[in-house]
């Protein structure tokens, strides 16, 4: 922590990391089919699933400031959505498509409602909207399948009618196609965060009042930016149908809506890369403590509390912090 | 026509139990300002300690209460004392984040302790049996329990309404600042408080387990219905969580009765509503 302690989730240059970083390891995650085998496989997609949650999460959490408690209801809508139509046309593209708009619909028309409140009144909101699309997952019996959930959707083939028909059976072609679409939606993210929307995000979390001076509806703004983490928490929901076969009314629950905001915890929030790094952690700590134990989330909880009570800037900031110090004409903040 | 009449009767009893859990998170947020995410994961851990007194060491039933609230107080003391105090300047989405670390360390404790299995333990003998009300037969448990729930209503109000310490929370609720300048010990306070919260929690647990599963998963599925409750009746609001426990205790009772498939989703529903209308909550002054 170069800087102290920070106040309020931002107020912190945003860092990112260096060029040759990225491409090494996006070098390293093309060339881990060939290293890992399945399970290593399975694992790197939902590290990517989580990564997209997460950095849709943050969009709306470190860039905005507002702190959502429902995301898994738009992670569901893009679960679902997308298991429904895989089960209607076996069509890979199609559903992911299909489920990620859906989700998309489903962040404006809620959004619409839950902007309407900051701080404490919008994360009670988004938990209220979240637990309703959990309980329709739920009890919903005809459309969603109720406990049970959707069973046997087919990881279908990437098709482009007229063009290409790819098959997706094997783990590693459906690594590589995860893999190109969250670098894809990493990228834009990473545009968007960087252009003039993603500057006014950051002012509206830092000082509302000024950018509402400058001209800016803050209101339009804020639902820009819940309808942006909607859409990439059901970009998310939506690879999952094709990598579990089945989607079930947990994915929904207000317990999932923590999964990215652990992720965003651990890796950081000031950082852009923080999500995707906090990812990344939250899988790597899991599996190294479920080998010595299965209450690995007491663990988690440790490491939670140390975070927010020392550290509130997330690894990458500690990373950062010490990059900076070596090199400290590379200072910017 | 009974059956309505007795499924009221029914809600009733689950409305005193929910406002026992939501009485403690209204306190504590109330007073302190904080929503603490852990208020679910405290009741679990009452209803576990009260469980393992009475249930498997076959102590005495009140013993066993005062027990369970004792150590959750404990508990309570420990996450305020030396974690949430560092935390009040800072954001408040900070003090969620906190309070649900403590969700996680709390659940996976539970299990490390008393393994994931469910359990229920015997109600005491001279709580057993049923009373018949409108010609059915209705648990003496409950009605205990109703009573309990009016009872801790009562205690709650005359505390914070007609004594010295209740009149030094209220001052310390509405303006910390000036409660400090003229002498009142604030961190004490909210350290009182928070115990206090987690006591009440406790006291929903271990009075819940002998109707109600004991499970690991008890204090997830609990906090949101208190949050359901709290938001409904306004946040920091002690008679609005008393009625809002009813509207949801009942409501949840008739629900189930008459329109099983959407019970679960119009309870949020209700919360989404009162916070877009009326965020003060429907009771607000």
């Amino acid at each position: 922590m170069g800087e102290g302690p920070v106040a309020s989730p931002g107020r912190r240059r945003i860092v990112t990391p260096g060029r040759s970083a990225i491409g090494g390891l996006v070098l390293a995650l093309l060339l881990l089919p060939l290293v890992g085998g399945q399970y290593a496989q399975y694992v790197a997609i939902q590290v990517l699933i989580l990564s997209l949650f997460a950095l849709g999460f943050n969009i709306l959490f470190g860039y905005t400031g507002l702190l959502s408690f429902g995301q898994a209801g738009f992670y569901a809508v893009g679960a679902y959505g997308c298991a429904k139509l895989l089960l209607l046309t076996p069509s890979l593209l199609f559903g992911v498509v299909g489920g990620t708009l859906l989700a998309g619909a489903a962040a404006l028309v809620l959004g619409v409602l839950c902007i309407r409140h900051t701080r404490i009144y919008f994360s009670m909101l988004t938990l209220a909207f979240g637990m309703m699309i959990f309980s329709m997952a739920l009890k919903w019996r005809d459309f969603t399948g109720g406990d049970d959930g959707l069973v046997g959707i087919p990881r279908a083939p990437l098709e482009i009618p007229g063009l290409v028909s790819v098959s997706m059976a094997s783990m590693g072609r459906y690594y590589y196609f995860v893999l190109a679409v969250s670098l894809v939606a990493i990228a834009i993210a990473y545009r968007l965060v960087h252009s003039p929307l993603g500057l006014t995000f950051q002012g509206i979390r830092d000082s509302e009042g000024r950018m509402a001076f400058t001209g800016v509806s803050v209101r339009t703004y804020r639902l820009i930016a819940f309808v942006i983490a909607g859409l990439y928490a059901g970009l998310a929901g939506a690879l999952l149908p094709a990598l579990e076969n089945t989607v079930t009314p947990p994915v929904a629950h207000w317990t999932t809506s923590a999964d990215p905001v652990l992720a965003t915890l651990l890796g950081g929030i000031q950082a852009f890369a923080g999500p995707i790094v906090g990812a990344f952690l939250y899988f790597m700590i899991k599996d190294v403590i479920v080998r010595f134990t299965e209450y690995w989330l007491i663990w988690l909880g440790i490491i939670v509390v140390v975070l927010v009570m020392g550290f509130r800037g997330g690894v990458v900031s500690l990373a950062t912090a010490r990059w900076r110090v070596h090199r400290p004409g590379r200072e910017g903040a | 026509m009974e059956t309505l009449a007795f499924q009221g009767v029914v809600g009733l009893s689950m409305a005193m139990y929910l406002w026992l859990i939501s009485a403690g998170l209204t306190i504590i947020f109330g007073v302190l300002g904080v929503i603490n995410f852990a208020h679910g994961s405290l009741f679990m851990l009452g209803a576990y300690l009260a469980f393992t007194f009475y249930g498997l060491l076959g102590w005495n039933f009140w013993l066993a209460i005062i027990l369970s609230l004792a150590g959750t107080a404990v508990v309570g003391w420990v996450m305020e004392r030396f974690f949430l105090r560092y935390l009040y300047g800072v954001d408040e989405a900070y003090q969620l984040l906190l309070t649900f670390g403590f969700i996680l360390i709390l659940d996976d404790a539970v299990k490390m302790i008393w393994g994931g299995v469910f359990r229920i333990p015997d109600i005491p003998a001279f709580l057993e049996g049923h009373w018949s009300v409108f010609g059915r037969p209705f648990p003496v448990y409950n009605a205990f329990i109703i009573a309990a729930g009016i009872v801790v209503g009562i205690v709650l109000w005359l505390g914070f309404e007609r004594t010295w310490w209740g009149r030094t929370v209220r001052a310390t609720a509405s303006d910390r600042e000036m409660a400090n300048a003229i002498g009142v010990n604030v961190p004490r306070v909210f350290s009182g408080v928070f115990m206090l919260g987690a006591m009440l929690a406790a006291l929903g647990g271990a009075l819940g387990t002998p109707v109600r599963v004991v499970s690991p998963g008890l204090g997830a599925a609990m906090i949101i219905q208190a949050f359901v409750i709290t938001v409904i009746g306004g946040l920091g609001n002690l008679k609005g969580a008393f009625v809002g426990s009813l509207i949801v205790g009942v409501l949840s009772a008739y629900g189930t009765l008459l329109f099983p498939v959407f019970e679960l989703a119009l309870i949020y529903l209700i919360m989404a509503v009162v916070l877009l209308v009326r965020p003060q909550g429907l009771f607000a002054r």
